[in-house]
């Protein structure tokens, strides 16, 4: 299956960027896992760490207090005017 | 010494001394435009990822916003205006002036009253000595804007634009700022902000398969709340990164022609020197030669 590619942006940075098997967020809604081939979603982050499992396994967090995530054919955007890796 | 040279020498250590300055200076800004434009750089995947997904709402759903409807009756517009903190950057704070000027006859023209934000000391300097009013300012950081102040403006602007306009709200928000077109051309340029023209992306139908559902999560409305600010503001930040790497590029291209022109001064003022001192050698020639047959055709 394909991977997602993801971007992590911040206000003045990209943080981070590649390719990604899951990814983990939690939304206004509650904590929502995406995998390649999700819907394309809009959803708005609230506190908490953004966790993404690259390709290779290891698992990178971020912090995207007040941003949102989209996806959209397999290419993931976590934006947060803060967003910075923990 | 005679005393049209000393002036001339005085002239010349004048024109050399303000030479250096301006050397210096352009140099300063020649070195801080590369950070700026970096950073104009940097903060592009950011405004980018934000107005995707503004236009991706924008194309996927067809939810009405506050910030997106324009008033019925628009009579109170705000005017955002980007200068500098410093000057001796040429026409750079002039020319965004004289745009926002000519905006507020322009509205005032459709009868609109015209309120004022201003960022950059020169700005408030151009009020305050006017004695024109204005709703707010920020000043201090137009050389290192942050996302901090972007965030500040854009709360305050958007925090008058849900106001009703008889409680002191607007229903308008124009920016004022200096555009980066290259090293030697800084175009100042209106935009209005508020309420938002949202480009309708094209749904790429390229993909095989169904017209993709997008989902919004919690709602349209939400994701449109939390979303359409963060748009505005970082519409703001980039005008204020565009504005302060302008105002490098203005300042070099100003100091340099003042270097370039006290060049020209130092080099006229040392011909005339010559001139004066060449002038006074042969008068004292003459005066000798003349006091010496005097003295031979007394004898």
């Amino acid at each position: 299956m394909a991977d997602l590619q993801v971007s992590v942006v911040s206000a003045d940075a990209e943080v981070w960027t590649g390719a990604a098997r899951q990814i983990v967020a939690r939304t206004t809604e509650g904590e929502i896992g995406i995998l390649p081939g999700h819907e394309p979603i809009l959803a708005v982050l609230a506190a908490g760490e953004v966790r993404v499992t690259t390709t290779a396994g290891q698992v990178v967090a971020a912090n995207a207090e007040d941003g949102f995530l989209s996806v959209d054919h397999d290419v993931v955007a976590i934006v947060a005017r803060n967003a910075a890796l923990v | 010494m005679g005393a049209q040279l000393r002036v001339y020498r005085q002239k010349i250590r004048g024109a050399q001394t303000t030479k250096k300055i301006t050397r210096a200076m352009e140099l300063i800004s020649a070195s801080r435009i590369q950070k700026a434009m970096q950073r104009v750089q940097a903060s592009t995947p950011y405004a980018r990822a934000v107005t995707r997904a503004v236009s991706a709402v924008a194309t996927y759903s067809n939810v009405e916003h506050v910030l997106t409807t324009e008033a019925e009756n628009p009579t109170r517009a705000a005017i955002v205006l980007f200068t500098s903190d410093r000057g001796l950057a040429g026409p750079f704070n002039s020319q965004v002036i004289r745009e926002a000027s000519e905006l507020r006859t322009r509205l005032e023209g459709e009868g609109k009253t015209v309120v004022h934000y201003l960022v950059g000391r020169k700005a408030v300097g151009y009020f305050a000595f006017r004695r024109r009013p204005f709703e707010r300012e920020w000043i201090g950081e137009t050389d290192n804007p942050t996302i901090a102040t972007a965030h500040e403006i854009a709360e305050a602007i958007v925090g008058r634009f849900v106001q009703p306009t008889d409680e002191g709200g607007v229903d308008e928000i124009h920016i004022v700022y200096n555009r980066f077109v290259s090293m030697l051309t800084q175009e100042p340029e209106t935009v209005r902000l508020l309420p938002l023209e949202v480009v309708e992306g094209v749904a790429d139908d390229t993909d095989a398969g169904p017209f993709p559902l997008y989902e919004f999560e919690p709602e349209v409305a939400d994701v449109l709340d939390a979303l359409l600010p963060v748009y505005i503001e970082s519409r703001l930040y980039n005008a204020m990164l565009q504005s302060s790497a302008a105002k490098h590029a203005a300042t070099q291209k100003a100091m340099k022609s003042a270097s370039d022109n006290a060049d020209k001064l130092i080099r006229d003022y040392t011909r005339l020197a010559n001139n004066a001192r060449q002038s006074e050698i042969t008068q004292q020639i003459s005066e000798i030669v003349g006091g010496a047959d005097a003295l031979s055709s007394a004898k």
